[in-house]
């Protein structure tokens, strides 16, 4: 029984401005898959129009296929690497991942593309600071069956890592996670954080002649 | 009739020249026309047949005739509105549509059927002279699909070239196969253009589509009308009725059916075209595309001559034993010259 997990930050910035902090990144795409994107969130809404018309016409079919989140991969990579070579990027990091009853049994599914067209398949995908705090996290505890409640927990761990290092997030996050019986996106949620350390208190103590 | 073409001959210059010409045609043909030979030459119609003569069946010789007659019946009013493509005629019909389907019917017979899981096509080889290579039926279309086609064959071979680069197409944005009613709608938009646009004509050759999807196996079968169903079974060109009503007795079963049945049913229809001719690996070709039970694809591919030869001896064997045990007498010892009681 297959999950697949996204998790991410709750927020969408202005240049360096974090302007807006209930933005959810995250959406189902048909059945079988879910996408979460960083970077330009309007080419992220523009994607999720493509995307859109794609499920819309795969469905109207009703003839026992559907596209899968392979499918949809493929398809976001010839639609990013062609804006590329136009010069005119969608300027995002997308992760897209799902599970699918193919005649070999479940077949799952992770990967990413980002604005140059680069594409991949793994079992974690990170964007952003991601690439840098958390997959070194993930590459050392990820293991092939892990429950549920263990992947929250590792996820909440790399999440942790973000919040203290990473200037531009703040404390709300959101989990996701898709089986074969559909994609659930849970709500927001912040993590326990402390910020109790003896250096924090008079910050100022220290400081040399300045006001 | 001459009156009405001078007549017309005053309304305009563009009109003028078009019954003129077709005056002139219509002279020409009656006048010039050399003494007409029964026999025709096979080297000029490569992908027709003659006329089929009256089959040994005599229930099977009745609906053929039947079908004959309707079409004399209704051929008595077509010439004024046949010109073409875009002109309807007064009961509603599309004459050119109805003679590029009476181009079909002409080529060889080709065969299909499908299981839950696999689907067959076959086709009689008919070769122009004896000097030359059979007509080439049965295409690849990509991995998971095939065609088999009768009729005007440089049509389909133009229509299988579209079908490759439309899967092709689709296997490059999606990194999956095109499932096979959307690769027969592809084919079927296609087809209805030219029956709706003046400067063209409609393709003269139908095809049985067959191949593999997520949802199973699928044969379909796309006319010159531009229309396409899915079929369990389908049998196309001509003598297809002999084959039909053999597939009409069996068809019910196919779901569940063995690879290695369908490819036997298969041939069987084929034979029943065939009107008494042996069945050989050369006269005829099968190709099968299907998944096996643990998931794994069997792709579209041409089954090859030795393998078909075994097989219809095996169907050969199967059909004397029964008489053998029926007539006390001794076993047929020649298989091969003396088949006329075992062939419908």
């Amino acid at each position: 029984m297959w999950n697949l997990f996204f998790s991410l930050v709750l927020s969408a910035s202005y240049g360096s401005t974090l302007r807006y902090k209930s933005v959810e990144r995250i959406k189902a795409v048909g059945k079988h898959s879910l996408i979460g994107a960083s970077g330009e969130f309007s080419d992220f809404q523009e994607i999720l129009r493509y995307l859109d018309e794609l499920t819309l016409s795969d469905h109207m079919w009703d003839d026992g296929n559907s596209l899968g989140p392979k499918e949809v991969h493929s398809y976001l990579t010839r639609v990013m690497y062609n804006r590329r070579n136009k010069f005119d990027p969608l300027w995002n990091s997308l992760v897209l991942g799902g599970v699918k009853k193919g005649p070999k049994g479940e077949e799952k599914y992770l990967g990413m593309v980002n604005m140059i067209g680069t594409h991949f398949e793994e079992n974690h995908i990170a964007t952003g600071f991601g690439n840098h705090l958390a997959i070194p996290i993930l590459r050392a505890e990820w293991c092939e069956d892990m429950t549920f409640e263990e992947a929250v927990k590792l996820v909440e761990k790399c999440l942790l890592v973000l919040l203290y290092r990473d200037r531009s997030s703040i404390n709300k996050f959101q989990i996701a996670k898709i089986t074969t019986e559909g994609a659930t996106i849970y709500p927001p949620y912040s993590l326990k954080t402390h910020w109790g350390f003896a250096a924090f208190e008079n910050p100022s103590k220290g400081a040399v002649g300045s006001w | 009739m001459l009156t009405h073409y001078t007549h017309s001959l005053t309304s305009g210059p563009r009109r003028n020249t078009h019954l003129l010409l077709c005056w002139l045609a219509f002279f020409s043909c009656s006048i010039l026309e050399p003494k007409k030979n029964t026999a025709t030459k096979p080297e000029e119609h490569a992908d027709r047949e003659p006329k089929p003569y009256a089959h040994s069946d005599p229930k099977i010789a009745r609906e053929i005739q039947a079908e004959e007659d309707e079409d004399e019946a209704s051929r008595m009013f077509r010439n004024q509105y046949d010109t073409d493509v875009t002109t309807w005629s007064p009961a509603g019909r599309l004459f050119q549509v109805e003679y590029a389907m009476e181009a079909v019917k002409q080529g060889s017979a080709c065969v299909g059927l499908r299981s839950r899981t696999h689907a067959v096509l076959a086709a009689a080889n008919k070769a122009a002279s004896e000097l030359s290579s059979h007509q080439r039926k049965v295409f690849r279309v990509a991995d998971h699909a095939g065609v088999a086609l009768a009729g005007l064959t440089a049509d389909g071979r133009v229509l299988s070239r579209f079908l490759r680069s439309e899967c092709i197409n689709h296997a490059f944005v999606y990194d999956a196969p095109l499932p096979v009613s959307r690769l027969a709608l592809r084919l079927a938009d296609k087809a209805q253009v030219c029956t709706q646009r003046s400067w063209k004509r409609p393709y003269g050759v139908g095809l049985l589509v067959a191949g593999l999807d997520e949802s199973g196996a699928h044969l379909y079968y796309n006319c010159p009308s531009g229309n396409y169903f899915e079929y369990q079974a389908f049998a196309i060109g001509s003598r297809s009725q002999a084959a039909k009503t053999f597939l009409e007795r069996r068809f019910e079963g196919y779901n569940d059916y063995t690879p290695d049945q369908l490819i036997r049913d298969a041939l069987s229809a084929i034979k029943e075209t065939l009107q008494g001719e042996k069945l050989t690996s050369s006269n005829c070709t099968v190709a099968i595309v299907g998944r096996k039970d643990d998931g794994t694809v069997e792709p579209f591919e041409m089954i090859d001559n030795k393998r078909i030869q075994e097989i219809i001896e095996s169907m050969e064997a199967v059909e004397e034993a029964p008489v053998a045990a029926a007539e006390s007498s001794s076993m047929q010892e020649d298989k091969g010259t003396d088949a006329a009681p075992m062939d419908i």
